[in-house]
């Protein structure tokens, strides 16, 4: 039996449909989880997907936080629950202080959509335990205005030492860029970090989109590799099985 | 107030002050059975009687166009032309301008242009899947036009990333003739399930009219009327408005010294609900008949519905949901305040309505009834204010017949090639045509527009296969092997020359951009741009448009399916190049076959097809050039359109084509450095030459094609060539990393030089340097990025 996932959409989401379709096509049950329920209908795993919750235009995400499913999802993830942010959701779990860090307004100030590159720092999650290789780049697109991760140094310190950094903008060649290359860091994200995962190792964001990146006619399958990691251990946490393949 | 203004409003009766014209208000006298209008019948009338809502100027020219094809479902007169593309699935689209708000206040102009455009799909029952945006500006060192490519770019941005529709495709064209009156014209597409066809109609006496989405302000009082209707003066797009605060409006006194209250302000977040909420409506079958709220605002969209189904509508005034107090009753029957719609249902059904519309969290009132009268009619506080045929509003409102007269001097006119920077010109003689490429790359309208579409988001909705700035955009249809293939083009520069010829070519243009990637052109939507109806010349350039448009589809076989004409776009400065806008969507039966236009691999044959006429008038040589170039436009043979894009669909689908692009801004040496570029391998040419070095290379004769093949297969497809009637010649190879262009034959050399040809006989570039000069040019013709 398909592994059931949820799917959170509030008004203004719109990467639901296109989360939905890339769970399916892994070989998951989506299931919508309305911003109104209080309850996660017995979901293994959890996404929030893109878009504007809320319409953003406070500052994203920071509305959303608030809704009846976020503080399902907020118990699920203190639960040891999977949960994936995807641009917005990431931002969204960056307001509700499930992942660290804050989500600012692009360096360049202006919205961005465009393929780039990242690398998964770690295998050993969740999230990404189903992709070929740590460091091999990774291409998907963006498409935000306030995608630039900021956290203070000491904890970009702990997140660099412990584990915290999942992804991370490189070039092509898989290279970390220099702090002022917005070819390969267009948002300038400090430390150049495009997704981070919490310590306990079951909940992460990333600001691209895996999720459009899903099938080869789409020109990259690189995205697949995420979304089929998530599916997979949601599969193991419905049967029991441990999912925090590594904590920190 | 001015003193013009002191002097003149006292005396000025209502209906002028509205836009009316004494013959007009005769007219509207005329369909009341000789009464006198009230204020608020009038300001109804001045609205619907408008040119963007009535097509007064225009309607007798588009009743021409050919409008049957195969699979239409909707045509013109609906919101969005419909076609069906098998497994019962349906695309809508249509294009639209928004241009007079643009030029007035460009972020909300273009966004809430978005806005409306996707109204125009939803309505009808379709998804909207992808937006692309036409846009025009003036001279890109001028820093109005920077200011106004800023807010338009960031208003389609903003509005269509919220929503999440991406934005694919469109074109960005500078030219000076758009000084003071910018073009945004925007076209949607939308997928349906064609059993799920909802029409804007509100049939069955004793329905109810309900409301639903935003609530109704006073934002875009008289959009119609006074902004897009009607031609600038200086003081109203120079941000003079910020100096005071704009008078309160009545009836007749319209905002009309600033035009910027009639702008409308967008919400793409409600528009987003409102999509949600209208698909689930119709989806689950809650209505009859569906009308989106632009133009006109409630008067439009309840007397066109009624009107369509032979019904009437009494509106219920107090019932409407405003956004602030003491609204007057002509404020709230034509306001243009966005991201509203009006359905026509049972009685039986208005709890599930209100439970849909709730949920999404939109205001949703029950306004009125559908009656059997066939009147518009308006109650409020118990007694009735206003009551006007629905049809005397909208098919029987007055149509003009508009004289035409074509300039005397039109071939003798220099070519519009009035350089956009004069240190851009090309010097006398003797340039190396490599260094003239390398200006065309990196000139404003041909080189990279990625500076601009980064700034949309071009994937979301995970269809797209090729998203903006490759030619046609392709869409992946899910659950099918199919694609979707759409292009916007405009040719104002053959349009200004010939506004027959510019039409046509427009048209040709956009479904041979759609033909090259392996697509069958579906049908063809079309925004008109031109000036002011009432000068002759002027309407005489539209009917030569429109007589363009018409002949060109019925020779490529093609519907049109719906559009927009958008008149009086004129300034101080002028009136625009006429400028037809096409939008063409196509349907590629096996995306896994799609041929795109860069140069796939080494060894790989170069061919030309098609046959050049000789001409360098309206191409981006000669606005490079200055003035000197003044032979004619290239002709276009309607005929051999046809053939070539019969043959390229053909020899695509027998899978002997790797590459295929069309020859035209740049002309054949654009073409082939774009291959290169795209396909990031350079190629080692040799064109004949028989007229001169600059027409071989740079002429934008129509109706040719370079295409790729694997080496065997090159001798089969020049053979499918010539049984199509077309002329083949073998160019060369795929390969290195250079571009390489020999000029062989008579007019090659010193000969040409003689003619006062500019250029050299040879061109060798290296890819890189072709990549560097487009992908830097618009960035700096922008000021966005310094000069390196």
């Amino acid at each position: 039996m398909p592994v059931r996932i949820g799917v959170v959409v509030v008004p203004g989401s719109n990467c639901d449909r296109d989360t939905i379709h890339a769970l399916a096509a892994a070989g998951a049950e989506p299931v919508v989880l309305w911003h109104e329920q209080a309850s996660l209908d017995g979901v293994a795993a959890v996404i929030l997907p893109g878009g504007f919750a809320y319409g953003d235009y406070l500052r994203a995400g920071v509305i959303a936080r608030f809704s009846p499913v976020m503080r399902a999802v907020g118990a699920f993830a203190v639960g040891g629950g999977l949960v994936l942010g995807i641009c917005n959701g990431f931002q969204v779990l960056a307001e509700a202080g499930l992942v660290p860090g804050a989500l600012l307004r692009n360096r360049g100030l202006r919205f961005l959509g465009r393929d780039v590159t990242i690398a998964a720092e770690r295998l050993d999650t969740p999230f990404t335990h189903a992709l070929a290789a740590a460091g091999r780049p990774l291409r998907m697109p963006i498409a935000h205005g306030e995608g630039c991760f900021y956290a203070d140094d000491p904890t970009l310190d702990d997140l660099e030492r412990d584990g915290g950094v999942l992804f991370s903008y490189v070039d092509a060649d898989g290279t970390r860029p220099a702090d002022d290359d917005r070819a390969t860091n267009p948002n300038g994200s400090l430390r150049a970090i495009a997704g981070v995962i919490d310590q306990r190792g079951t909940v992460a964001g990333l600001m691209p989109h895996p999720e459009r990146a899903a099938d080869a006619i789409l020109g990259s399958e690189d995205g697949a590799g995420i979304i089929r990691s998530l599916v997979d251990s949601a599969a193991r946490a419905a049967n029991g099985s441990p999912v925090a393949l590594g904590a920190r | 107030m001015t003193v013009a203004e002191r002097r003149t409003e006292p005396a000025e009766p209502l209906h002028r002050r509205l836009g009316l014209t004494d013959d007009e208000l005769d007219a509207i006298r005329d369909r009341l059975a000789g009464r006198e209008p009230n204020e608020l019948e009038l300001a109804m009338f001045s609205v619907m009687w408008s040119e963007h809502c009535s097509y007064k100027s225009s309607r007798p020219l588009l009743r021409t166009l050919p409008t049957a094809g195969q699979g239409v479902v909707a045509g013109p007169g609906e919101n969005a032309g419909v076609i069906s593309i098998g497994d019962g699935l349906a695309v809508a689209f249509k294009i639209e301008s928004h241009n007079h708000p643009s030029a007035v206040e460009p972020y909300q102009g273009a966004a809430t242009g978005v806005g409306g455009i996707l109204r125009d799909i939803f309505t009808m029952g379709a998804r909207p899947i992808a937006v692309l945006d036409a846009l025009r500006f003036g001279d890109p060192a001028d820093a109005r036009t920077r200011h106004l490519v800023d807010g338009v770019v960031g208003g389609v941005g903003g509005y269509g990333n919220c929503v999440g529709v991406p934005t694919v495709g469109g074109e960005l064209v500078f030219d000076p003739s758009y000084g003071g009156n910018p073009l945004v014209n925007v076209m949607a597409i939308g997928l349906m399930e064609e059993r799920l066809l909802t029409l804007a109609a509100a049939p069955g006496p004793g329905n109810l009219i309900v409301l639903f989405g935003s609530t109704t302000g006073r934002d875009g009082i008289g959009g119609a009327s006074v902004l897009a209707s009607a031609t600038f003066t200086d003081d109203e797009t120079s941000g003079r408005w910020l100096a005071g605060a704009s008078p309160r409006p009545s009836v007749g006194r319209p905002p009309a010294r600033s035009k910027r209250p009639s702008v409308q302000v967008g919400d793409p977040f409600a528009e987003k609900l409102l999509i949600e909420a209208s698909l689930e409506l119709i989806e689950r079958g809650l209505v009859e008949g569906l009308q989106d709220l632009g133009a006109g605002g409630i008067t439009c969209a309840t007397s066109e519905t009624a009107d369509r189904a032979g019904t009437g509508i009494l509106v219920d005034l107090d019932a409407i949901p405003r956004r602030e107090p003491d609204m007057e009753p002509f404020e709230v029957m034509i306001s243009e305040s966005q991201e509203r719609m009006c359905a026509a249902i049972r009685p039986d059904r208005s709890d599930a309505v209100r439970e849909v519309c709730e949920r999404w969290g939109l205001p949703v009132a029950v306004i009125g009834r559908v009656t059997d009268d066939g009147d518009i009619a308006v109650v409020s506080a118990g007694s009735e204010i206003a009551r006007v045929p629905a049809r005397a509003l909208t098919s029987d409102a007055i149509v003009h017949d508009r004289v035409a007269t074509a300039p005397q001097h039109r071939r003798a006119a220099p070519a519009p090639g009035v350089p956009l920077d004069p240190s851009d010109r090309l010097p006398e003689r003797g340039m190396d045509p490599g260094a003239v490429l390398l200006r065309l790359l990196g000139s404003p309208n041909l080189a990279s527009r990625r500076a601009v579409f980064e700034r949309y988001d071009s994937t979301v909705g995970s269809d797209t296969v090729v998203g903006p700035g490759r030619g046609a955009a392709v869409l992946r249809i899910k659950g099918t092997t199919k694609a979707l293939v759409a292009t916007t083009d405009g040719n104002q520069a053959v349009g200004s020359l010939d506004p027959y010829l510019g039409a046509a070519s427009s048209v040709a243009e956009a479904t041979r951009n759609v033909a090259i990637t392996g697509a069958r052109p579906l049908g063809v939507t079309n925004c008109l741009n031109y000036g002011d109806p009432t000068r002759p010349e002027a309407f005489w350039q539209l009917r030569e448009g429109v007589r363009g448009l018409g002949d060109a589809c019925r020779a490529l076989g093609l519907p049109v399916t719906g559009g927009n004409v958008s008149l009086y776009n004129e300034s101080q400065a002028g009136a625009i190049a006429p400028t037809p806008e096409i939008g063409v969507v196509g349907l590629l039966d096996d995306v896994t076959r799609l041929v795109g236009p860069a140069f796939v691999a080494v060894d790989d044959v170069v061919l030309l097809v098609g046959e050049a006429t000789p001409g360098l008038s309206g191409s981006a040589y000669a606005a490079l050039a200055g003035t000197a170039v003044e032979d004619g436009p290239p002709a276009l043979d309607l005929a051999r359109e046809a053939a070539l894009q019969g043959w390229i669909r053909d020899a695509i689908g027998r899978g002997l084509v790797a590459s295929a692009q069309d020859v035209s801004g740049g002309g054949l040496a654009v073409a082939l450095a774009e291959g290169a570029m795209w396909g990031e391998i350079g190629a080692r040419l040799r064109v004949a030459t028989t007229t001169s070095p600059a027409v071989e290379l740079f002429g934008e004769s129509p109706s040719r094609l370079v295409v790729t093949a694997r080496p065997r297969f090159a001798p089969a497809l020049a053979l499918l060539a010539r049984q199509h009637g077309l002329p083949v010649e073998e160019l060369g190879i795929v390969g290195g990393d250079r571009l390489v262009i020999e000029l062989v034959g008579a007019g090659a050399t010193g000969a040409s030089e003689e003619r006062g040809s500019r250029i050299a006989d040879a061109l060798d570039v290296p890819v890189r340097d072709l990549r560097h000069a487009w992908d830097h040019g618009l960035g700096r013709a922008l000021g966005w990025e310094a000069d390196a």
